[in-house]
């Protein structure tokens, strides 16, 4: 009563600051049972009847076309379509709490991302598939980046791998070929530089983000290093992996790699290489037909081609991207999910899919097939860079994981931390993370 | 004995005359009007807090069972050690204060941004605002013109300040550093600044339009008898303007300090998740809940809740911010006060007379 005014103000200043509160205590509702959950709901491979479709929002515009192909054959098994963000974490968080509340949110076929496989797996979010299916015509990249402890939990849908783009007109110029090793673009560097001083050399996204750890794995990796080993144990401070580390620092250090690239993510080095600053360019597919089109937002349109990566000793190791389509354990109706993604992943959908969102297939035979050749050259390109490819670490906490990997790889690009000693640091972190 | 007779004879006084002189005898009618509210109020804020409270202490159990690659359910009671793994198990990150736990390095930035931006607010505010209240042609213009950076949504503004400040945008090309450029984006000194900038773009208009209604309030009498008194400028502004638009200033900073503490759009939206340069206390919070540990997620918002709770009682304590700014109540408190002053008088005095009266009795 002595101070009531006191506590009117105090009520307020509580109030301000109770929104932040609110957003922790949203995730009161753990407890989820994953262990139990994935093994009680085994039996059901047979329910059919209406199920929900749940991806990132759809900017093609296709999905809903390709449902509606199901819907016509299939009228008591509808498959309606839920967009969420077109931000890869919120999907994630929405699909995690869906999970975490029993599948309050009706999902039923979940589009996943390639490194949420395992965390999913492993909480109970993702039914395991019947053992009875076969993934033989799948790229075996593709199909290892669905499974989690030798079972598979999701269907391999689209893939993606790192593409070496490079300025033919330059190096044609100057008489050279596709370089292969890391110092072979060096050199090829050095000489279009003579009659293009401007220019800089080499780039790819080294902004503090998921595209780092890709960028990051792939000098690791293109070096003879790895992440982890056949046990899943973490060798990031070998000398191979450090070698990797080495040359993406002297990179940096000697100008062969923009110090810009530093705040690089995936659209920013598009449009350098397009504004013709860079010779070579370490990204996605996606940049094929943007870089060649003609209505002048693109300087380079029909001066570049595309290889697969180069390494320190000869061609490089791509990370791997894409995802998969898995299935959640509390869908009550998986027989129909199943069919769906079994059907929306047959090859003659992989092959409409393709030609309507330029996504690569996960279907073996369609890097080879002549529609798609011709409408996507550089497909054989990335047959072979997906060949060669390599998943990011198969973390539970993945998250982590790969905070641990950009810190690691931030601190040693921009100069704080020598590489040996980022490495050392990141191989004791991963060594908590993944036991 | 003589001294408690003596307090008996003054003590009836007091008790007889009414507690509150205000009072209307309404209370009860007040409480049954202001139950819904209070329900309200109970329900979406009070429920959550003590939620959080209760989440800060436990812990998912984690760790994956070696044979299926299954997480362990379930989570376990851990007391105070979501908030002492601070000091026992930090986590050291490394931003721009060297390495650092993650924790205390959310705080140092937290803290930072709030004094740093507030206080430009509020110049460039109290600029506005003084700019705003004179009169000219165009002040309509003037007025829309300053208040269009607070109409924006934050998280839209951290995205054109995020094109603003990239490499090759146009913070680098204005400043003659295209070659060169400075790295806004990454993660450093830099990024704070862009920070900093940012949040003083959006926010400085606010600050600036409730002085402004502090302004206007402020006689014109007064700043004639300055005038007549031959006060110049300077002194007109320190010794009239600032003391009377004080009241509506102190709120504002008050509401601004309040909203910086737990600044999270713009460095999330601008700079991004993961940058211990510029990570505040809400963003790893959110961070440390998207990695589904709810446990420490609670708990480090419970340090930011404790935080802004202390700085909003130490603003009304030691600036004496009039949030609530009831007539009514100030009424109230001002006539307890004089009660209280008063009865200390007659304590006084009643005391003296008891000496008095146990000294003759003594005798």
């Amino acid at each position: 009563m002595a101070s009531k005014n006191k506590l009117a103000r105090l009520t307020l200043s509580v109030l301000s600051a109770t929104a932040i509160l609110a957003t922790a205590a949203c995730g009161s509702s753990t407890g989820t049972t994953g262990a139990s959950a994935s093994t009680s709901t085994d039996a059901s491979w047979s329910k059919t009847g209406p199920i929900n479709y749940v991806q990132g929002k759809d900017t093609s515009g296709n999905v809903q076309k390709v449902i509606d192909k199901w819907n016509a054959l299939h009228a008591d098994q509808k498959v309606t379509l839920i967009e969420l963000s077109d931000n890869a974490d919120q999907q994630r968080a929405s699909m995690i709490q869906n999970a975490q509340a029993k599948g309050a949110s009706n999902f039923d076929v979940l589009s996943v991302d390639v490194v949420w496989t395992a965390e999913f797996a492993a909480n109970g979010y993702l039914a395991q598939l019947p053992t009875s299916i076969d993934t033989s015509g799948y790229l075996k990249a593709a199909v290892d980046s669905a499974t989690y402890f030798n079972k598979l939990y999701a269907y391999p849908s689209t893939s993606d791998g790192a593409l070496l783009y490079y300025r033919k007109d330059l190096l044609d110029a100057a008489g050279l070929k596709v370089p292969t090793t890391w110092a072979d673009m060096k050199t090829a560097c050095a000489k279009v530089k003579t009659t293009n001083p401007t220019i800089d050399c080499y780039g790819g996204q080294f902004q503090k983000y998921e595209g780092l750890t890709c960028n990051f794995a792939e000098m690791v990796n293109s070096a003879g290093g790895a992440f982890l080993d056949d046990k899943g144990a973490p060798t990031v401070n070998t000398d191979a992996a450090v070698a990797g580390v080495q040359w993406a620092v002297d990179a940096f250090k000697d100008g062969t790699i923009p110090k810009a690239a530093l705040t690089w993510q995936e659209e920013q080095s598009r449009q350098a290489f397009q504004d013709g600053k860079l010779v070579f360019l370490r990204n996605w597919p996606y940049v094929y037909s943007l870089a060649n089109k003609t209505d002048g937002s693109s300087k380079i349109a029909g001066k570049f081609q595309v290889a697969p990566i180069p390494g320190l000793n000869g061609p490089g190791v791509s990370t791997l991207g894409g995802h998969n389509m898995g299935i959640s354990t509390y869908s009550q109706n998986k027989g129909t999910a199943l069919a769906f993604i079994q059907w929306w992943n047959s090859a003659d959908n992989q092959k409409a899919n393709t030609i309507a969102t330029s996504n690569a297939p996960t279907w073996t035979a369609l890097y080879t097939d002549a529609d798609l050749t011709s409408q996507f050259q550089y497909l054989p390109v990335l047959k072979a860079s997906i060949d060669n490819a390599k998943a990011r670490p198969k973390a539970v906490k993945y998250g982590d994981v790969t905070l641990a990997i950009q810190d690691a790889a931030y601190n040693a690009l921009n100069g704080t931390t020598a590489p040996k000693a980022a490495m050392d640091d990141l191989q004791t972190k991963l060594t908590a993370l993944v036991k | 004995m003589a001294v408690t007779t003596a307090e008996q004879r003054t003590a009836p006084k007091a008790t007889k005359r009414k507690k509150n002189a205000f009072s209307d005898g309404q209370g009860t009618l007040a409480a049954m009007l202001l139950a819904p509210t209070l329900l309200v109020m109970l329900l979406v804020t009070g429920v959550p807090i003590v939620m959080s409270i209760t989440e800060s202490f436990f812990r998912a159990n984690g760790g994956v069972d070696p044979n299926t690659g299954l997480v362990n359910t379930g989570t376990a009671f851990v007391g105070l050690q979501n908030f002492t793994d601070i000091f026992a198990h930090p986590t050291l990150v490394v931003g721009v204060y060297g390495s650092l736990d993650r924790l205390i390095n959310a705080f140092i930035n937290t803290s930072l941004f709030t004094v740093v931006c507030v206080v430009l607010e509020t110049i460039l505010g109290v600029a506005m605002a003084l700019i705003m209240a004179r009169a000219f042609r165009g002040r309509g213009l003037v007025r829309a013109a300053i208040l269009v950076p607070w109409a924006i949504p934050t998280i839209v503004s951290a995205v054109m300040w995020k094109l603003i400040f990239n490499t090759d945008g146009v913070a680098n090309k204005v400043l003659g550093l295209s070659n060169t450029p400075i790295l806004w984006l990454g993660d450093n000194k830099y990024s704070q600044m862009a920070i900093i900038i940012a949040d003083v773009w959006k926010t400085a208009p606010f600050i600036g339009l409730l002085t402004l209604a502090g302004l206007q309030t402020i006689p014109a009498e007064v700043y004639e008898a300055a005038k007549v008194d031959g006060a110049n400028a300077w002194q007109t502004f320190v010794r009239i303007t600032l003391p009377m638009v004080k009241p509506a200033l102190v709120v504002a900073v008050l509401f601004r300090t309040l909203d910086t503490l737990r600044m999270f759009d713009l460095p999330y939206g601008m700079i991004g998740p993961g940058k211990y340069s510029v990570e505040t206390l809400s963003v790893f919070a959110y961070q440390e809940m998207s990695a589904t540990r709810y446990g420490t997620a609670a708990s480090y918002s419970i340090v930011l809740f404790l935080y802004i709770v202390l700085i909003a009682f130490l603003f009304v304590k030691l600036l004496g911010a009039d949030v609530v700014g009831d007539e009514e109540l100030k009424a109230v408190n001002d006539q307890r006060k004089r009660m209280h002053a008063l009865n200390k008088k007659q304590g006084k005095a009643a005391a003296v007379r008891s000496n008095i009266t146990s000294g003759s009795a003594a005798s």
